[in-house]
């Protein structure tokens, strides 16, 4: 089994309408049981805002403090799950169930073998 | 230590060993990569076990099954390797070995063997130019050198894009197996599309001196036979074949002893190949009866017409632009709505193609400015025809169409 982390990637500007938000809450809930039940859930959650974000930069010694986000962009990481899955496929067809649930573009991506799986 | 070592025949010579190597590799390479689950072990002892051929076969003679030699000896080969290699506690020849010991081979498996190879070269989470030089160097076994030489990059830029590609396989994960049921259209799609493109570049090459790579062409069409062969149920599969044999029959006539361009109309049709005609022709019959059309299998039917047309002015071009009003019906899109308007000119005449072409967005497509420098010129607007002509030739990169473009531009002034 390997772990793979599916990254949700939401656009900059106003979120979708309180009604939109009810339903895409919903179904994230249906999925997140549906992995559950099936063993492949490990962790997931959602993201602050960017604005919320503080960097922390090595600096001579020093660690320095600056307002964030790390890389400004029109997406940011909105939220993540990361779930075990036997192989690539089996991962994607968690990620399309993501994308359906999110309305949102997913990342899947395998961690690496030393760190995880 | 081989099977085949102690068997007496004849000596063999270099060229037999090179056909059986093009023949084998990618069935070796297919079983062994499903064995210790891992393709770099795969590759890495059929190279090994074709050099062992090459030193033994010229004296030994050729074994009665040189695949199963070839398969044999690589798997014995790597085995011995990964032994020693675990034995200095190496977690990926550990890996390996225990994969080989749960998964015992089996002779029947090996058509599936080439099949889930040709699935997971064709991934859809490798990028297209990875899926090409994967099909080509792992089923085709094409060297990296002639990969890079077919697409005209450098032979180490050609080099990292396959061990990247393959490094992705591994560490994402991609499963070496066949698509379920409901994934099969989609996966099949991404195979049949990589082994046109191979086709495609072979036939007109995008850039260069030269107008075809004939090579790419051979690869495609012997790829097209393998998936033909392990998927002789699916229409659209045969319906490719049948499209790359269809144009196939004509390469040797659309290119001039120097080089230059010749289009169909001016082709000389005694020349077409008349065996690959029967053959796509057949296969095109058979995709009809099937009933179930396709992109693949209507481009098909189109050549066929084209086929059975002894001169240019026997053609069935009501027949054609039927197939073009299926095509685009089942594959919109402007290229096919270009390739269309063709067929509209001849059926319908110049202006209802112009009207057509002028409302396409395909400014950055030379063919689209090619296709609307002839029509103007056929409606005797010259100064239109030779903006349009400057247009196609400053769009490709191949010098064969740029120098038919330019003698159709200065046919224009003499006109």
């Amino acid at each position: 089994m390997k772990q793979y982390l599916l990254s949700v990637y939401q656009p900059e500007g106003t979120p979708p309408s309180p009604e939109v938000l009810e339903e895409i809450t919903r179904d994230l809930d249906d999925l997140r049981a549906e992995m559950k039940a099936a063993g492949a859930w490990v962790f997931s959650g959602g993201l602050n805002a960017p604005s919320t974000a503080t960097v922390l930069r090595p600096a001579g010694g020093n660690v320095l403090i600056t307002d964030g986000p790390f890389a400004e962009g029109k997406e940011y990481l909105g939220g993540f799950t990361i779930i075990t899955a036997p192989d690539l496929d089996a991962a994607l067809d968690w990620g399309r169930k993501l994308a359906q649930a999110t309305t949102l573009p997913i990342e899947v991506r395998p961690f690496s073998d030393g760190a995880g799986g | 230590m081989g099977p085949g070592a102690d068997t007496r025949v004849p000596a063999v010579p270099a060229p037999e060993i090179s056909r059986v190597f093009r023949e084998e590799y990618g069935r070796a390479v297919a079983v062994l990569a499903r064995h210790f689950g891992d393709i770099d072990i795969a590759e890495e002892a059929v190279q090994d076990a074709f050099t062992i051929a090459v030193q033994r076969w010229p004296a030994d003679g050729l074994p009665p099954s040189p695949a199963g030699w070839i398969i044999t000896t690589a798997r014995n080969r790597a085995i011995d390797r990964l032994r020693r290699e675990a034995a200095r506690e190496d977690r990926h020849a550990q890996a390996a070995l225990l994969h080989a010991r749960s998964d015992p081979p089996e002779e029947g498996a090996v058509r599936d063997d080439r099949l889930r190879l040709i699935f997971t070269c064709c991934h859809p989470s490798l990028g297209v130019g990875a899926q090409v030089a994967l099909t080509l160097r792992l089923l085709g076994g094409l060297t990296t050198a002639e990969i890079a030489h077919a697409f005209l990059v450098p032979e180490p830029t050609m080099a990292q894009r396959l061990v990247r590609a393959k490094g992705k396989i591994r560490d994402a994960g991609i499963p070496y197996r066949v698509p379920r049921e409901a994934d099969l259209p989609g996966r099949l799609g991404a195979v049949l599309a990589v082994i046109y493109l191979i086709f495609n570049e072979g036939y007109t090459a995008s850039s260069g001196d030269r107008l075809t790579r004939d090579d790419l062409c051979a690869e495609a069409i012997r790829l097209g036979r393998l998936l033909a062969e392990l998927m002789p149920d699916e229409a659209e599969v045969a319906g490719l074949l049948a499209l790359m044999l269809l144009t196939e029959s004509r390469r040797s006539t659309r290119t001039t002893p120097g080089g230059g361009l010749v289009l169909l109309a001016d082709q000389d049709r005694c020349r077409w190949d008349h065996g690959l005609i029967a053959e796509g022709q057949a296969i095109v019959r058979r995709c009809l009866r099937l009933g179930r059309p396709g992109p693949y299998q209507i481009q098909a039917a189109i050549n066929a017409v084209h086929s059975d047309a002894p001169t240019v002015a026997a053609t069935d071009w009501r027949q054609i632009l039927q197939l073009y009003d299926q095509l685009a019906a089942l594959a919109p899109g402007p290229v096919v709505a270009l390739n269309r308007a063709v067929a509209v000119a001849e059926v319908d005449g110049p202006d209802a193609a112009l009207a057509i072409v002028d409302g396409l967005d395909l400014r950055d497509y030379h063919l689209f400015h090619a296709i609307r420098a002839d029509l103007l010129r056929r409606l005797g607007r010259s100064s239109e025809a030779a903006a349009a002509y400057e247009a196609a030739i400053a769009h490709t990169e191949n010098a064969a169409e740029r120098d038919f473009l330019r003698r159709s531009r200065q046919a224009l002034s003499r006109a």
